[in-house]
């Protein structure tokens, strides 16, 4: 039989009983939608966290005082307990690193805001004007705190979008004076809102400079010292140079823990990458029932159309060509079913980005490309049974059966 | 007597049913020549459909040996007889057997589809039958969309489109009424005056009087294997049908 020939007797075949054929390529077509609208949420999930880790600041080292556990066993560690605190001078000291871009110092503390008889808690950040460039911050309104020494800060805040509008409602915030703890300020800048993210929370921050930051939870250490490198590149380099100075300034013992953001990433990426695999996975078990339908209702089919069977093979069908118009017909449910699911999972999909648009629901090409693989090699691999039954039916015994 | 077509010698075929054993055919000796025209009867049961299969390599004999046109054909491949039969065999069945599903005109073009002869050469062939048998406004229904003797005469053309040398009917006229059947016997009876082998399985005595030979069966046994003479012949003819 020729190959057209075989496609159009298969085709006719399946539409010549609607429902059965609707049902097959409606399970093939789940199968496929749920892999693809699966991965897709799972790959979405990765993708959104990796956007809200690199609106964080992007080439970004940070550097934190004391030893991390998981750094392994350090004889300085064993001989000082306490690890040294990190000043506004080491942070000062790593501007000089030549792999380094910007330096931006943080201290952070809890305080209480108060302005016209309203008051709240509210967290405060000390840093110096380099922060909103390594955070990559966005002011709505107003300016960053000024260039100047880090030592001696002028008394002026930056306020979250949310603390303006708490303390100052439809009034104009910008020149206002604001206490501060038992410290008079004047806002000088609004940051712009960036809603519920990961790490810390900007619309509930009080920027000021670092010294008077200090000066009011009267301390002098930092709570991290952030660090821009120059590229992407020398990330690494930076890291090392980063090291070696504090080792230098705190008499040789490397007391910090450096982080850059590129391992947090790369953790999350592969927690959240395995997390859309196994998600995948769970959703091709759904491709392989749909697998075991179309070989179930091929056996139906084969019954219901023993003496067609039989009637070809004494037309002079042999069985090869019998087992192929079966297997054509499988493959064909098969293939309609997942291409239908994979348009239909895309859509989902679609719908997903349309409802929620900061969620990149977007299915990796290679769940699409699995899902299609996978529908295609079960459809065909059950349809094999069903086929070579057919292709084994005794023909005179077919015939007489009414 | 021209070069025997069919030549069966000792044929056995045995069915197993539960315990007991059926001999639907006991050593049975038949040669068949060229361009006959054979009427095979018999009482219910005796064992003319299991030959009608044999003949047609649907089925195989337990015992004994089938030469088609001097070439034993009992020991092909299952590959070799379905060549076989789709090249030299036509079949005709008491229920037409069409394809519900396809077309008249597809119906009758199966064999060749299955042969894989091209769709040219196909639909030509499709329409010259379409028009010996009267079909040529029915080549797009359906069967359903047929009365049973288009029906048969669909299936006639189907067993004819690869021009058999033998065409096996059974019972062709059994589902068909008085004025149809012989209608479709006429039919098939044209294809034997043109030159092509026709055994038909009838247990309708009449319509078997017709055939200048007559296998009676009873049995599984061939009682007797009868030859009208001329005379007998033209009586036949002055018969009222
Ligand atoms: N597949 C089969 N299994 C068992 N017995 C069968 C089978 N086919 C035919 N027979 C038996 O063989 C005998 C001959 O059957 P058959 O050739 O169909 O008779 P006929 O066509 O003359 O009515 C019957 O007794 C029938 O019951
Ligand atoms: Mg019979």
């Amino acid at each position: 039989m020729r190959a057209p020939d075989l496609i159009r007797f298969a085709r006719d075949a399946a539409t010549g009983n609607p429902l059965r054929t609707f049902l097959l390529v409606l399970a093939m077509a789940i199968g496929v939608a749920a892999v693809v609208v699966l991965t897709a949420l799972g790959d979405g999930a990765r993708r959104y966290v990796l956007n809200q880790f690199s609106s964080i600041g992007s080439n970004l080292v940070i550097v934190l005082p004391g030893r991390s556990q998981t750094g392994g066993f350090n004889p300085g560690n064993a001989i000082t307990s306490t690890p040294r605190d990190l000043t506004i001078d080491d942070a000062q000291a790593l501007r000089r690193a030549s792999a380094v871009h910007r330096v931006a110092p943080l201290a952070v503390g809890t305080s209480e805001i108060s302005v016209g008889g309203k008051l709240r808690e509210v967290m405060v950040a000390g840093t110096t004007p380099e922060f909103i460039e390594v955070r990559r911050l966005t002011l709505a309104q107003g300016r960053f705190l000024p260039q100047g020494d880090w030592r001696r800060g002028v008394s002026e805040a930056i306020i979250g979008a949310k603390i303006r509008d708490e303390m100052f409602a439809r009034e104009e915030a910008l020149g206002q004076m604001v206490r501060i703890g038992d410290r008079r300020f004047r806002v000088v800048g609004v940051l712009a809102s960036t809603g519920q993210g990961l790490g810390m929370n900007t619309d509930e921050l009080v920027i000021v400079p670092v010294s008077l930051a200090q000066a009011m939870f009267n301390s002098n250490t930092l709570f991290r010292i952030l660090v821009e490198a120059s590229s992407r590149d020398s990330i690494d380099l930076a890291k090392a140079q980063l090291a070696e100075i504090i080792q230098l300034r705190h008499e040789g013992e490397q007391d910090v823990t450096i982080i850059t953001q590129d391992a947090v990433l790369a953790t999350f990426d592969r927690l959240l990458g395995t997390m859309t695999i196994a998600v995948a996975g769970i959703a091709a078990i759904s491709l392989a029932v749909a697998g075991i339908l179309v070989m179930n209702v091929m056996l139906v089919s084969v019954t219901q159309r023993t003496t067609e069977i039989g009637l070809l093979k004494a037309l002079g069908a042999t069985g090869a060509t019998i087992r192929n118009a079966f297997l054509t017909e499988a493959a064909m449910l098969s293939v309609t079913g997942a291409l239908l699911g994979c348009v239909l999972g895309l859509a989902m999909a679609a719908i997903i980005r349309q409802l929620y648009p900061e969620f990149p629901a977007f299915p990796p090409d290679w769940a699409v490309l699995a899902g299609l693989g996978t529908a295609l090699a079960t459809g065909i691999l059950f349809g094999v049974l069903p086929a070579r039954r057919a292709a084994r039916l005794d023909p005179v015994q077919s015939l007489s059966k009414r | 007597m021209s070069a025997a077509l069919i030549e069966l010698s000792g044929i056995e075929r045995v069915f197993h049913l539960g315990d007991s054993e059926v001999h639907a055919l006991r050593h049975l000796d038949v040669r068949i020549s060229a361009g006959e025209y054979v009427a095979v009867m018999g009482p219910s049961g005796s064992g003319k459909s299991t030959l009608l299969n044999l003949l047609g390599l649907l089925d195989r004999p337990n015992a004994g040996t089938y030469r088609l046109a001097g070439c034993d054909v009992t020991t092909l491949s299952a590959k070799e007889q379905a060549r076989v039969r789709s090249e030299r065999i036509g079949f005709v069945f008491q229920s037409f057997h069409l394809v519900p599903r396809l077309t008249a005109a597809e119906n009758i073009a199966l064999p060749m589809t299955l042969a894989g002869i091209a769709p040219l050469r196909r639909a030509e062939r499709v329409a010259r039958a379409l028009q010996d048998y009267g079909l040529e406004n029915r080549a797009s229904h359906r069967p359903d969309q047929l009365s049973g003797g288009q029906r048969q005469r669909v299936a006639i053309a189907r067993a004819t489109i690869m021009q058999p040398a033998l065409i096996l009917a059974d019972e062709p006229t059994g589902n068909l009424d008085r004025s149809t059947g012989e209608e479709v016997i006429r039919l098939l009876e044209g294809l034997n005056d043109q030159g092509v082998t026709l055994i038909v399985v009838t247990h309708d005595g009449r319509l078997g009087a017709r055939a200048r030979r007559q296998l009676l069966m009873a049995d599984g046994v061939l009682e007797q294997d009868r030859w009208r003479s001329p005379q007998e012949l033209t009586d036949a003819c002055v018969l009222p049908t």
